[in-house]
């Protein structure tokens, strides 16, 4: 593997650039992605080199260019729309799912849908209730899309080209924090599979299931745990739509204790989901209670302390191992 | 000056719109007798607008519809297909997509409110009021960026020009100058919620003036009219001129749905639109100008007749999916 180091930014700006290259029916739409080169510069210089007939800044109209992407999807396009806060899909919310989701189902098979949601959520940046949401699992929950939230600069290039070149709808969420974290990542195209979950440390107490940037606070704390001799074993799914339910149950059969870590919504996260999963189908492997860490249900509030109140993070995935361990059946 | 088609075209123009009459009719027949699942919303008394834009289009060009989609899809099919057997075959997969068969169009997954045929450039109804307008647009992006040459048309409703969408769509296509016709169907009623109180405007085409783009009324139950203002507009965008709007105030004679009690407007209000009617009013247009024979016009109509008839047959006598096919189309692999 190369061992060019970039930032996650830079990986999903190059991802984009390598395969507009490629294939001449990407084009990209979206709130400031043209001059300003995207809000957090995923789209900076692609302006310059592909021109405004591919690279459209659009008005303040989301229900509006996500719904003429999903036209040009339908006419032969492949349109990477970005909508700049995952918190905004509210205002395109019928376009996401009684559109772009269904439309293939709907008539039976007679379209495809080629389209990638760009966005990005999360918490950390003080930016209160209306830009700092997790809430992948509202996607997960709609059948007709797929849902990617890559973690590190190696895994949102490659994801992204896969996504770029699937024939469906995909939801793709980055994630602020995640954006200047640095990398190894190669600098030809590759890809990435959907549906392969990546094992990011090995281990054998607990196994903690993790996507997006908590993945990284769950390194962070399977370090910390390391010192005190627990085993962590983070698996991060990259995919949540497909999931490798099979990684994941392989996992817990090995370590007998699960911890569920995401940043969005603990009610009807998709933590709920996994552990539904695992205790339908890994009930016997099971050694100790299985543990959520997740936002509670409150709006993100603004002040530093509040936030940091309610966000997940290395502490308290410290606390769920440590508790879920000194619960385990002997 | 106006521009009148020629005979053979006027001949399909009325084929056209009796073939919707008469399927839409039938269906509402059927609905009542417990043949057709969920609910139906029938194009009758509207035939002129689909039919009259549809006339305009070649079979690249692609529309966007409404719940309300049985003419759009018929009409399209009609100004598309080569021969008179592929439009019937169109129908007998419009019929079975009602009843929710196998054979369907949509092979059963959509029924009345999603029929689609993308074959013909028919994208499908919509269930979502508006939501169809901003694809259109979409379309007409792609069609510009691959210079295809060809344009899309969206139509709506007038309940629909109050949406968020509306409003958004014609703003994108106006600033991208993009080849696309949004022709607005205003039936008078959202349901039961007539426009002359949710609409702002006296007429809906002025709301195009917001969007810096040609707009026109017209009389929607003159299908040479909508003709005549659609030729105009698709030849726009064609030229790559941009967007236009085109307002056809229209009825519907039958409910919302079908089973509607309407108590919501007048018999009399009904019959001053009927008076109006699009099919008679071609009818004696053909008859007497000469263009076409009382024998010519019996025949088309005996002939849609037994189509429509062969159709619902079809429809009728075509096998249940099997339960299984529920799992599939959800992706593309």
């Amino acid at each position: 593997m190369s061992e060019r180091v970039i930032t996650y930014v830079e990986a999903l700006n190059e991802a984009l650039r390598q395969e507009m290259e490629r294939n001449p029916n990407i084009i990209i739409m979206g709130e400031d992605v043209g001059r300003y080169g995207g809000i957090f510069g995923v789209t900076k210089g692609l302006l310059e080199k592909f021109g405004p007939e591919r690279v459209r800044d659009t008005p303040i109209s989301e229900a509006g260019f996500l719904g003429a992407g999903l036209g040009a999807a339908l006419k032969g396009l492949h349109p990477v729309v970005e909508i700049m806060f995952v918190d905004f899909i509210g205002v395109c919310f019928d376009q996401l799912m009684n559109q772009v989701a269904f439309i293939r189902y709907m008539t039976g098979g007679q379209t495809k849908v080629p389209i990638v949601i760009r966005t990005e959520g999360g918490g950390g940046l003080r930016a209160a209730a209306q830009h700092s949401k997790c809430i992948e699992a509202l996607f997960a929950h709609i059948p007709g899309l797929k849902l990617v939230l890559p973690s590190t600069p190696y895994d949102a290039k490659g994801l992204l080209i896969t996504a770029l070149r699937d024939e469906n709808p995909v939801m793709f969420i980055e994630h602020k924090k995640l954006y200047g974290i640095k990398g190894s990542v190669p600098e030809k195209p590759y890809t990435i599979p959907f549906g392969k979950a990546d094992i990011k440390r090995e281990g054998s107490d607990v196994t903690v299931v993790a996507w997006s940037y908590m993945v990284q606070e769950s390194l962070a704390a399977a370090e910390e745990l390391a010192k005190q001799g627990i085993s962590v074993e983070v698996v991060d799914p990259r995919t949540l739509v497909p999931l490798d339910e099979e990684t994941i149950l392989k996992s817990v059969r090995k370590t007998g204790r699960l911890v569920i870590v995401h940043e969005d919504y603990i009610t009807c996260g998709f933590g709920a989901e996994i552990a539904a999963i695992v205790a339908e189908k890994a009930w016997d492997a099971i050694k100790a209670p299985i543990k959520r860490v997740a936002t509670p249900m409150v709006p993100i509030p603004f002040s530093p302390v509040l936030e940091d109140e309610i966000l997940p993070n290395k502490k308290k995935i410290i606390d769920a191992v440590t508790s879920i361990i000194k619960e385990s059946k002997k | 000056m106006a521009v009148v088609p020629q005979k053979e075209l006027l001949l399909k123009m009325y084929k056209a719109m009796y073939l919707i009459r008469t399927f839409d009719n039938t269906a509402g027949e059927l609905f009542f007798q417990g043949k057709i699942p969920g609910f139906i919303h029938t194009y009758v008394g509207e035939e002129a607008v689909a039919v009259g834009v549809c006339a305009n289009l070649k079979p690249q060009d692609v529309i966007t519809s409404t719940h309300r989609g049985h003419g759009h899809y018929i009409a399209k099919s009609m100004f598309s297909r080569k021969s008179w057997e592929e439009v019937v075959n169109d129908l007998k997969a419009l019929a079975a997509e009602l009843y929710g068969k196998k054979t369907g169009c949509n092979k059963g997954k959509g029924g009345s409110m999603h029929a689609a045929l993308f074959e013909v450039g028919m994208t499908g109804a919509n269930g979502i009021v508006g939501a169809g307008i901003p694809h259109g647009a979409g379309a007409a992006l792609a069609i510009k960026y691959k210079k295809e040459g060809v344009v899309a048309v969206s139509f709506f409703g007038d309940g629909a020009s109050n949406q968020g969408t509306f409003h958004e769509a014609l703003n994108l296509s106006s600033i991208w100058k993009l080849p696309v016709v949004f022709v607005c169907e205003n039936n008078q009623y959202a349901i039961s919620v007539p426009s002359s109180y949710s609409v702002a405007v006296r007429d809906i085409s002025m709301r195009g003036a917001a969007y810096a783009m040609p707009s026109v009324t017209v009389d929607g139950m003159d299908v040479l009219a909508v003709y005549e203002a659609a030729k105009v507009a698709i030849e726009r965008a064609r030229k790559g001129e941009g967007p236009s709007l085109i307002e056809a105030k229209t009825y519907r004679y039958r409910g919302h749905f079908e089973g509607d009690p309407m108590h919501y407007r007048t018999k009399e209000e009904l019959e001053w639109w009927k008076a109006k009617d699009p099919i008679p009013r071609l009818r004696t247009y053909l008859l007497t100008l000469g263009i076409a024979t009382e024998k010519e016009l019996k025949e088309i109509e005996e002939e849609v007749k037994k189509t429509v008839e062969e159709a619902f047959k079809y429809a009728e006598e075509s096998p249940w999916p099997d339960p299984k096919e529920a799992y599939t189309d959800v992706f593309y692999e």
